[in-house]
């Protein structure tokens, strides 16, 4: 499958899934190639982002790199997390296989529009 | 491959290495293996040795078949018709025959995955010089119905191919009372070796060979044979022939205890091509509300290996063109799964699939934005 070992684990224990109620943005996504979607929530006070929590209808890279990348945005400043890109989340997790390099951009790209507000 | 497969083939590398085009004593006795080889395939459907030209592969057997007869043809005429679902060895040629100014009636099938011949018939104009049909579809499974069509094809006076490379060693087949002058066959699909595989060509068919060179199969094929894999694929027929399809009965029922075991488990799911005709070994199933390649790689992490029609598990990140044909969203072929069950599947394997893939779905479905009352819109 050509799937690194913390892919695999992102994939089978997805950290931060769920919805947040009262969230300050909520984007939705879909991939433009394969037709995965990605559904990311964010909590921003104070120029960070509080919280964050995903849920996805996808592959296992589609799902791993989505909870990856909202992971890593709990706690960050919303200028750096703007700048988050596919090929940071996808290298975070061991690279992607050729096949698989579209998939990270469904997390990049619900970032964006998660904090397109902000 | 089947280890009895494996014993016919050692002596050919170790002992019988002859080239069958010699005549020396070593390659005589080459030529007689691929005889005797030559033999077994054609029983299995039911032809003449001398209607069988060895290659190398399905692959290569659709690409004679339809090319060949484009070539003798084509002073004739430039139509063919063939259908939607056809495998890629089929689909890519016409579409390069396409390109050469060939037209092609691109049939399509019902919600089952079925050609109607009715649609084979009226789709027959003056020009139409080659009917190709699968016997069987790769995906689905869905058995087509290969002699009506092929009485059609015989009343109009056009040849016939169907691609059997699923079907062989499965289900029945005689090629004489299905009525077809070409028909597609790989060995490895009969637990037979790869990088082999046949076409049945029947007598007196004006074909243009599209490997030129020494003239081998009665000048069908120019290429040395590969002898090895002709004796294994000889080994795999006369085993499918004695073995293999009264072993079928028994893959029927495993598959058929897949189907109700998971459709009991699991709330939304189909089974592809249900109402029709199917091999006994094949089921393609579609779970909404989760995607394919991840219910293959969960699969495969308890070591179930099954394959998916998900776009984003195809190289192409195209959804399956099966799917598409009998109707499907990209969206549902999005989660759609193809078990492959061999007689080496055992009853416990059967048991393990549907006693995992439930907590599998469900764990995928409870990360959907989509599943149940899971907020976001319809999907």
């Amino acid at each position: 499958m050509g799937y690194s070992e913390k892919l695999l684990d992102y994939f089978q224990n997805p950290r931060c899934v769920g919805e947040i109620p009262d969230a300050d943005a909520v984007a939705e996504v879909s991939n433009p190639v394969c037709g995965d979607v990605m559904k990311l929530w964010v909590k921003v006070g104070d120029g960070r982002i509080q919280d964050a929590k995903f849920k996805a209808q996808g592959c296992s890279a589609a799902i791993a790199t989505s909870s990856y990348a909202t992971e890593m945005l709990v706690g960050m400043n919303v200028a750096d997390a703007r700048l988050i890109t596919r090929d940071q989340i996808a290298e975070a997790l061991g690279g992607l296989p050729v096949s698989k390099i579209h998939c990270s951009v469904l997390a990049s790209d619900a970032i964006k529009e998660a904090l397109k507000g902000f | 491959m089947r280890p009895e497969v494996v014993a016919a083939m050692m002596p050919v590398f170790t002992e019988h290495f002859g080239n069958a085009s010699s005549i020396h004593w070593f390659g005589q006795h080459a030529k007689s293996l691929i005889d005797d080889a030559r033999q077994h395939v054609a029983k299995l459907i039911n032809a003449e040795a001398g209607e069988i030209v060895f290659l190398s592969g399905g692959t290569e057997a659709d690409n004679l078949a339809i090319r060949g007869i484009a070539e003798s043809q084509k002073s004739k005429g430039r139509h063919i018709i063939s259908s939607q679902i056809e495998h890629h060895a089929v689909l890519h040629t016409c579409k390069d025959l396409e390109k050469q100014g060939f037209e092609i009636t691109w049939l399509p099938v019902s919600r089952d995955g079925l050609v109607n011949p009715e649609n084979v018939r009226s789709a027959i104009r003056k020009d139409t010089i080659l009917i190709s049909i699968m016997h069987a579809n790769n995906e689905i499974g869905t058995i087509q119905p290969i002699a009506e069509i092929g009485r059609i094809a015989a009343e109009a006076d056009i040849y016939f191919h169907s691609d059997g490379v699923q079907s062989t060693g499965k289900i029945p087949v005689n090629v004489k009372d299905l009525g077809i002058d070409l028909y597609s066959m790989s060995a490895h699909k009969i637990h037979g070796p790869k990088g082999v595989g046949a076409l049945f060509v029947k007598k007196a068919t004006t074909l243009k060979p599209i490997m030129t060179g020494g003239g081998h199969e009665r000048n069908r094929r120019s290429g040395t044979e590969n002898v090895a894999g002709i004796v294994g694929f000889g080994e795999a027929a006369r085993l499918a022939r004695l073995e293999l399809m009264p072993e079928m009965l028994r893959v029927r029922e495993l598959r058929d205890r897949l189907e109700a075991g998971l459709k009991s488990q699991i709330e939304f799911i189909h089974v592809n091509g249900e109402n029709a005709p199917r091999l006994p070994n094949t089921s393609n199933i579609m779970v909404d509300y989760a995607e394919g390649e991840g219910l293959v790689i969960s699969l495969d992490l308890k070591g179930v290996a099954v394959s998916t029609g998900s776009a984003c598990s195809s190289g192409s990140l195209e959804p399956s063109h099966v799917l598409t044909a009998i109707g499907k969203t990209p969206d549902e072929a999005h989660g759609s799964l193809r078990f492959s069950l061999s007689t080496m599947t055992a009853s416990e394997d059967i048991d393990f699939v549907v006693e995992v893939l439930p907590g599998i779905v469900e764990r995928l479905r409870e990360l959907s934005p989509y599943y149940k009352g899971n907020s976001g819109s319809d999907h």
